[in-house]
């Protein structure tokens, strides 16, 4: 069902663009960011080579753009090929939501990417979420770039 | 710590009072009533005794400073300045000449006495109608004498009800998160403080992350949550102690804790799966019961103070906003429907109105509507704030701001404000660090 409900969203983006030919340039792109979600790799660290540690959402959203799926899709890989590592999914918000409602969503975009590395076989087990919400912003800026950065779920080894 | 308790009111004596001085605090006033606070009298044997405990050299002064300021701080008095005062204390206090204090404007006076009595604080006072030319209250009481801020704010607390015919909120403490460091890395510790700022306190090391301590309305206990070993949970902590626990066993974030109005209960989100769910624990039975059941973030729970009913937050529309059900979960209502997001519901301790944190267009306010979303009113707006904590009598709001950091991310900081249900009456209230999540106890003395 979680599969479902991805395989949807992403469906959906998909069929979004088709009918929007417009797309890439209805959507801002500052080179930094598409949208409101950042797609630079300053804040960005490696968990193996090739295998970036983070993904990143829009304003209030805990839906995996088609970077971020790329991106877990390598985590997988590598989960796979190293099979006693754990990890620590770390789910974050930025500064403009109240502080309870944030510490929610940074849960939710956390499991968001645990559900993905679970349909790409990674077990349960070897998961664990935490959110952070806006408590751990990575960049100290009040501006929508800054934002972008902080609007993260990132893995980090656990053992 | 008996000493929370003061040992109260040994003469009451009621005036019976027609036409005499009122203030009015439903409106912002503009014309605060001018207050004259004669300093406290104390005899010169009391003087050298308080001076040899409490490292004060007259207390008399200085509980009337206390005074002084938290009607200046109100914003309903004027409290005059004592360089103009003809009348010296201890005559004022047995009678007071009022062509000489209608002179200076003053409307009302206060005046009294302390005294050292069986190694014992006893202070009496009396509040005056200066233009009637009437003694409206006097009252006198004892405690220890390091009780002796708190006897500053009884006596204000006193003036006030009898001025504005409402209870004051002056003999209480405020709990919140005090924060230091670089904005990427704050280290967040509880604290508590008494009302006007004074004898601030940290009540944990900065060790672990800690947020949202909110009172026990009842009693000494405070929740909050920590993230000890990592783990963000609920706990539960006794300040009178120092001890504490977590609450429930729950696999899982618990977080956004309050306590019901008679103290049992404990309200709180618990986070599974990437969904967050309302639950109450008993604190007695421990039995765990689940409140909200939606696949949307439901959090900031807040009773009604009759706890018949909850107010929280969901995003079940596709943002934030307010809702209200009643305390079993049943007749779930959607109350916000104005222009942008709305979130941290608190319940007025009068029952009538909730106060909120919305965002609109880049700009947070606090604000209050009626229970049934009737009535919005937006009290302050500005870059960030939020997480509004009603004072007991339900007139002043306190609350934390965030600056915007410059472009090279400095400039950072969090601190509390207050700010009168009127709109008016917004002031900073001064921490020795910054801070965060205030939490308004109850009257100490009630």
């Amino acid at each position: 069902m979680k599969l479902s409900k991805i395989l949807k969203n992403g469906f959906l983006i998909v069929v979004a663009c088709l009918a929007l030919s417009a797309c890439a340039t209805s959507k801002k792109s500052t080179g930094q960011m598409q949208g409101d979600v950042y797609t630079g790799t300053d804040t960005v660290e490696y968990l193996a080579s090739g295998v970036p540690d983070r993904v990143f959402f829009a304003t209030n959203e805990s839906v995996l753009t088609t970077a971020s799926r790329e991106t877990l899709r390598k985590q997988a890989a590598w989960l796979r090929k190293n099979s006693k590592i754990t990890i620590v999914l770390e789910g974050h918000a930025d500064e403009r939501g109240t502080r309870e409602y944030n510490l929610a969503l940074g849960e939710r975009r956390a499991n968001a990417a645990k559900d993905y590395l679970m349909t790409y076989g990674i077990s349960s087990d070897r998961i664990s979420v935490l959110s952070y919400g806006k408590e751990r912003p990575v960049d100290s800026g009040s501006n929508p770039l800054a934002w972008s950065k902080n609007r993260r779920s990132v893995t980090v080894k656990a053992n | 710590m008996k000493n929370f308790l003061i040992t109260l009111i040994i003469i009451l004596i009621p005036v019976k009072s027609f036409g005499l001085i009122e203030v009015d605090i439903t409106r912002g006033n503009l014309n605060p009533l001018p207050v004259a606070v004669s300093p406290l009298s104390i005899d010169e044997e009391s003087r050298k005794n308080f001076e040899n405990i409490l490292k004060k050299k007259n207390i008399g002064s200085e509980i009337s400073l206390i005074v002084e300021n938290n009607l200046k701080i109100s914003g309903l008095f004027n409290p005059l300045n004592k360089d103009a005062f003809l009348q010296k204390p201890d005559i004022a206090n047995l009678k007071p000449r009022f062509e000489d204090w209608n002179l200076i404007k003053a409307q009302a006076l206060i005046t009294g006495k302390v005294s050292y009595v069986e190694e014992k604080l006893r202070v009496e006072f009396r509040l005056w109608d200066v233009l009637a030319g009437k003694e409206m209250m006097a009252l006198a009481f004892t405690t220890v004498p390091n009780n002796w801020r708190r006897v500053g704010h009884i006596i204000t607390d006193k003036v006030y009800e009898r001025l504005t015919g409402e209870k004051g909120y002056f003999d209480t403490r405020i709990i919140y998160v005090a924060e230091e460091g670089p904005k990427t890395q704050r280290i967040k510790k509880l604290a508590i403080m008494d009302q006007d700022g004074a004898n601030n306190k940290f009540l944990t090391l900065g060790n672990e992350l800690v947020l949202t301590p909110r009172f026990n309305p009842t009693s000494q206990l405070v929740t909050y949550l920590s993230y000890f070993r990592n783990l963000p949970r609920v706990y539960l902590l006794d300040i009178e102690t120092g001890t504490q626990e977590v609450v429930g066993d729950f696999p899982g974030m618990t977080f956004a804790p309050r306590f019901s109005p008679d103290g049992k209960k404990i309200i709180m989100s618990f986070a599974k799966d990437g969904n967050s769910e309302i639950y109450t624990m008993d604190l007695e039975n421990r039995i765990v019961e689940k409140i909200t059941n939606h696949p949307s973030i439901d959090t900031s729970p807040s009773y009604s103070p009759d706890g018949k009913f909850i107010s929280f937050n969901s995003d079940r529309s596709g943002y934030q906003q307010i809702y209200v059900m009643k305390s079993d979960g049943s007749n779930v209502k959607r109350i916000s429907f104005g222009k942008g997001i709305y979130g941290t519901p608190v319940w007025s301790p009068r029952g009538d109105l909730i106060a909120f944190t919305k965002l609109h267009k880049g700009k947070f306010y606090i604000g209050v509507m009626r229970t049934d979303g009737s009535g919005e009113r937006l009290l302050t707006e500005n870059f960030y704030q939020e997480a509004p904590s009603w004072s007991p009598n339900g007139r002043v709001l306190i609350f934390y701001r965030e600056t915007k950091t410059d472009s090279k991310g400095k400039g950072f900081s969090a601190k509390l404000w207050s700010i009168d249900l009127t709109g008016y009456n917004e002031r900073q209230v001064p921490t020795p660090t910054d801070g965060s999540d205030p939490s308004w106890s109850s009257l100490l003395s009630n």
